[in-house]
């Protein structure tokens, strides 16, 4: 097997400037104004890349993805360390960046397509096939700067997918366009790797990587902390997501508390489909009752379920109470949530005590399916 | 789309290998520009195409507009402003033309890496293009103004020095590697200093000014300096040698006799065409240097661009 992307040894160190100094007579004036500091974006990343091979890099925000990610597309220099690349490549980072705005849209495939790399006569070949992928047909002589912010995209996408790359980047640009177009490009993409092209893909969505990716590398703070099958690597991606909220506790208002959210296991670490239960732990100056409230929350803010237990009242007595939450059941799919607890008066709104985030719901998960829930399903013919 | 190609299975054994490393070398920046020549070709014709979208005319406009300064300073020059100098505007044309060339290039240049920051950040390409892609336009503007003075001393019936003419293609060689030299260091420069914008267009007035452009190479301090011996030191500014040769190419006169006073006015050093040959020959070898030397101080300045946008 030949390797398509060979990533050795490369670092990236950015200078962040607080004051920027940028005209002369500033530079000139206070040649030793606005302190900078250096700010390591990838440390000694290494991997290598099958041809043929769907690769996924996932991190949080700041993680250095995307840096890397232009680092192998040539638009940033590594500071050290060298990448080899074997076979053209083309990039979707920023969809339409090279679009020209007073061109049409035919003049602007082959700009792009040239920017891309790829000659004349090579978008010549393909031009019908951009246009057809695209659904541009009745515009395509029409100033890009005429276009809505989809119908930019479409285009930008379709010649990147279209002008034959070896090597396919990636970049969250699948999160663009409507459910049909996106649908269309993950489709693309399949194709893609049923015909051996190598891709790579960076996202934050552990959705896309599961199902696309056949190997993962997890980046955190510009340090790779995994490589590996999607599984293990999604694993590790989440747990540093849970590092990372893990003393987020707000207080809770009045004289009642919440103290904190607790499981009988000590993790909140649940497979799909089996049960676990947890303790919310109270602190209360008063006697007072109320309904427990249970709110859980994909981590794009989705709210996946609320649940006010109007049935069963609790009952809180001065000093400190525990009350237990038990779940025969979570249907939830691979992912982390956030559970938000509070207490509510019975009749009807006012908030005896909140917690926001008072813990993450991690749920493991091994089949194929995405989103949020399971719903089962069997598949007949007639 | 549809169908998956025969060549299902692709082999990237034969294809060659690009690396991505912290400084490339002047080869590979040189590799990778002649490789991206299509870039250079579609900016440049893109770039074109906008400046001339919605006007009536088009592309026409390139060789109007030239034709009418052409027009004006022929009915200033021998009818209102009579210097004495006959077929002035001709002298005067050959010189704007290098002019023009050179100013255009450079000042659009200047700024096209911060006016085209998202391209930059987000494109993979030799950045230098950017710059070369002006200079091309520019190019372009020239052939165009070469073709309207040829159909214009047609129509005047003045001949050009014959002997003269192959000695233009080197000199153009000469500008449009200076021309590139200077655009692709000051589109990098002016990343990390905005202000050099704005300090190119007095830069570029002055040097249009020492430039023997609008007066007489014998009018000029030239011949005041060669009293003292100190010929080369009016030949420090390399455009100077590249209009003289387009004026003795195209006005052809070293000498004339003044049209209002009758006296005998020397307009072009009078250096045999070995002389002109080997000042060119000279130059040319000079910018092709200088232009190498660009491209070392480009991919030194590059390395930053991501921080400075």
């Amino acid at each position: 097997m030949v390797n398509a992307i060979e990533v050795d040894g490369i670092a990236k160190r950015f200078t962040i400037h607080h004051e920027r100094s940028q005209t002369l007579k500033e530079r000139i004036l206070h040649p030793r104004s606005g302190s900078s500091e250096e700010f390591d974006a990838l440390v000694d990343i290494n991997f290598v890349v099958d041809q043929g091979e769907t690769l996924g890099i996932v991190g949080h925000n700041g993680s250095g993805k995307s840096t890397l990610l232009k680092c192998i597309c040539g638009v940033l220099q590594p500071t050290t360390g060298q990448i080899r690349l074997r076979g053209n490549l083309a990039a979707l980072l920023e969809l339409g960046a090279g679009f020209q705005h007073e061109l049409s849209g035919r003049d602007n495939v082959y700009l792009y397509g040239s920017m891309l790399g790829f000659t004349h006569k090579m978008v010549d070949q393909i031009f019908d096939d951009v246009v057809a992928f695209s659904e541009l047909e009745h515009f395509i002589d029409t100033p890009v700067k005429f276009y809505s912010s989809g119908m930019y995209v479409r285009l930008a996408f379709a010649v990147a997918v279209n002008v034959d790359p070896d090597i396919l980047v990636v970049d969250e640009v699948l999160a663009v366009g409507d459910e049909r177009f996106q649908a269309k490009c993950i489709d693309r993409i399949r194709h893609f790797q049923r015909e051996g092209r190598t891709i790579l893909l960076v996202t934050h969505q552990a959705d896309t990587v599961r199902a696309i990716c056949d190997r993962a590398i997890v980046l955190d703070q510009g340090h790779m902390v995994a490589d590996g099958p999607v599984t293990d690597s999604l694993r590790i991606f989440r747990e540093r997501l849970l590092g990372d909220v893990a003393d987020h506790r707000p207080a809770g208002a009045g004289s009642v508390r919440i103290d904190g959210v607790s499981s009988d296991t000590g993790a909140f670490e649940v497979r799909h489909g089996a049960g676990m239960s947890i303790v919310v732990s109270f602190t209360s100056d008063r006697a007072v009752s109320g309904n427990l409230v249970l709110e859980v929350f994909t981590r794009t803010g989705l709210l996946v379920s609320r649940n006010d237990a109007q049935s069963a009242p609790v009952t809180l007595r001065p000093g400190t109470n525990r009350v237990g939450v038990a779940f025969s059941n979570v249907p939830l799919l691979d992912g982390v949530y956030d559970l938000n607890v509070g207490l509510v008066e019975p009749e009807g709104a006012t908030v005896i005590a909140w917690s926001e985030k008072a813990a993450s719901l991690q749920v493991l998960y091994d089949g194929r399916a995405g989103g949020v829930v399971a719903i089962d399903s069997s598949i007949t013919q007639s | 789309m549809g169908d998956v190609p025969p060549t299902v299975r692709r082999s990237l054994a034969a294809s060659p290998v690009r690396i991505v490393s912290a400084r490339p070398s002047l080869r590979t920046r040189l590799i990778n520009l002649f490789e991206r020549r299509e870039l250079l070709h579609s900016l440049i014709t893109s770039d074109i195409r906008i400046k001339y979208k919605g006007s009536a005319l088009g592309l026409f406009w390139s060789m109007l507009s030239p034709a009418l300064t052409l027009a004006t300073y022929y009915l200033v020059f021998s009818v209102f402003l009579k210097n004495g100098i006959p077929d002035f505007v001709v002298y005067l044309f050959a010189g704007l033309i290098v002019w023009n060339m050179f100013q255009s290039a450079v000042s659009t240049a200047t700024g096209v890496i911060v006016d085209r920051a998202g391209l930059v950040k987000k494109v993979s390409f030799p950045r230098e293009i950017l710059a070369l892609s002006n200079v091309g336009a520019s190019v372009i503007y020239f052939v165009i103004q070469i073709a309207v003075l040829g159909v214009f001393l047609a129509i005047i019936g003045y001949a050009p020095a014959w002997g003269f003419l192959w000695l233009l293609p080197v000199s153009f060689a000469a500008l449009y590697l200076l021309t590139a030299s200077i655009a692709v260091v000051m589109s990098a420069v002016t990343v990390y200093l905005r202000d050099v914008r704005h300090l190119m267009d007095v830069v570029l007035q002055l040097w249009f000014w020492v430039s023997p452009v609008v007066y007489s190479y014998e009018n000029s301090i030239a011949p005041a300096l060669r009293a003292r011996g100190l010929t080369a030191l009016y030949f420090i500014n390399p455009m100077t040698p590249i209009i003289l040769t387009l004026q003795r190419i195209f006005y052809v006169h070293t000498t004339v006799r003044s049209t209002t006073t009758g006296l005998t006015l020397h307009i072009l050093p009078t250096w045999s065409l070995a002389t002109f040959a080997l000042v060119n020959g000279a130059l040319l070898v000079f910018a092709g240097l200088l232009f190498l030397v660009a491209l070392v101080i480009f991919g030194r300045l590059e390395g930053n661009f991501e921080s400075e946008l």
